[in-house]
């Protein structure tokens, strides 16, 4: 059974959700990575809804599988105490998803993180750029086709 | 009995003085005396390791009774680098930078199972032992170390700076092991 933030999704966004689960309560849409700020504004400011807190943003690389990555959100609405799980599938090919910073400015680190580790582009993130790893670092490490034994040069002091 | 048979015993006569007032040595011997006792260690202190440090420094253990206790947290006051946890990539421009301001002579302990090798580090953002960055004087495994094996360590270190001689120092370039193998195309 939906409960009210699936139930209105559905409604208001029919064409662009592509699944929808929900388990115990631990709720997951899988959105099309077009309508994803139109989704998020959506689902901060409706009053029935008003998930305020955006807690997690990250990605899964399910290699072999087209498509290839997925963004995964995770939203908290403070007022009705409910989660919920936005899932945006992203290929390969065009490993691009638009930045949600207009929405909860709190996504800055996160997408930065995902754009590291992954590789995953964020479209208008205003400082999309390395956050964990150095500058000169080749390659994403967390995608399943980076080698395991991977290693790259080390790097000396910079004057 | 007296404590000093020199005093009375009639051989050494007009020889009394010289006996109670002058030592004969080395002078690279005696400095390496003073410098074994007198060791400032610098903690760069990165990770889980550093607790074992605490405890190495506090009473129970007590590194204060071999001369090493007081940390100098500026390398250009220190005479031993004790690298305490494990050292990422990001990190090991830092290090470098941190040995290269300290003062000669100079001495390096890698503390801990990361420090000395990586560690079950064995990924893409972790250095593979810091002596592929520096020369490393001293090796302590353990993960982490107990506080008697860096006690240990810091005796054979002793044993080290009271050898050297004036010829080790400066060091000059650094013999740094070649870790090329490891390094595979991305």
């Amino acid at each position: 059974m939906d409960s009210v933030t699936l139930k209105k999704l559905k409604e208001k966004f029919s064409d662009s959700i592509v699944d929808t689960h929900s388990f115990r309560g631990d709720e997951t849409a899988t959105v099309k990575k077009e309508k994803i700020v139109d989704i998020c504004k959506f689902l901060r400011d409706d009053n029935e809804l008003l998930y305020n807190f955006m807690m997690d943003i990250t990605a899964v690389d399910y290699y072999g599988r087209e498509p290839r990555f997925e963004v995964v959100y995770h939203l908290y609405s403070l007022k009705y105490n409910r989660r919920v799980r936005i899932k945006v599938p992203v290929p390969e090919s065009d490993c691009t998803v638009d930045s949600i910073i207009s929405v909860w400015i709190g996504a800055d680190w996160f997408e930065r993180e995902a754009y590291d580790l992954y590789g995953i582009i964020f479209k208008g993130h205003p400082n999309l750029k390395r956050i964990l790893l150095y500058e000169g670092f080749e390659g994403h490490p967390l995608r399943k086709d980076y080698p395991v034994k991977g290693r790259q040069p080390l790097i000396g002091p910079k004057n | 009995m007296p404590s000093n048979t020199a005093n009375t015993d009639p051989r050494f006569g007009e020889d009394r003085m010289l006996t109670e007032t002058v030592v004969l040595t080395r002078l690279d011997k005696a400095i390496g005396w003073a410098r074994k006792y007198s060791i400032f260690p610098y903690p760069f202190a990165t990770a889980c390791c550093a607790m074992e440090y605490m405890s190495l420094s506090m009473s129970p253990y007590d590194i204060d009774r071999f001369g090493a206790l007081l940390p100098r947290f500026s390398p250009r006051q220190a005479d031993l680098l004790m690298v305490i946890g494990t050292v990422n990539h990001k990190l090991a421009p830092v290090l470098k930078r941190v040995y290269e301001q300290m003062a000669e002579p100079k001495w390096v302990m890698a503390f801990g199972a990361c420090a000395a090798s990586g560690g079950f580090y064995d990924n893409y953002a972790t250095v593979q032992g810091i002596d592929t960055l520096i020369p490393v004087d001293v090796y302590v495994p353990g993960c982490p170390p107990r506080p008697e094996m860096v006690i240990d360590g810091l005796l054979k270190l002793q044993q080290k700076v009271a050898k050297e001689k004036w010829s080790d120092w400066p060091r000059g370039e650094a013999p740094v092991t070649q870790n090329q193998n490891l390094k595979i195309k991305i």
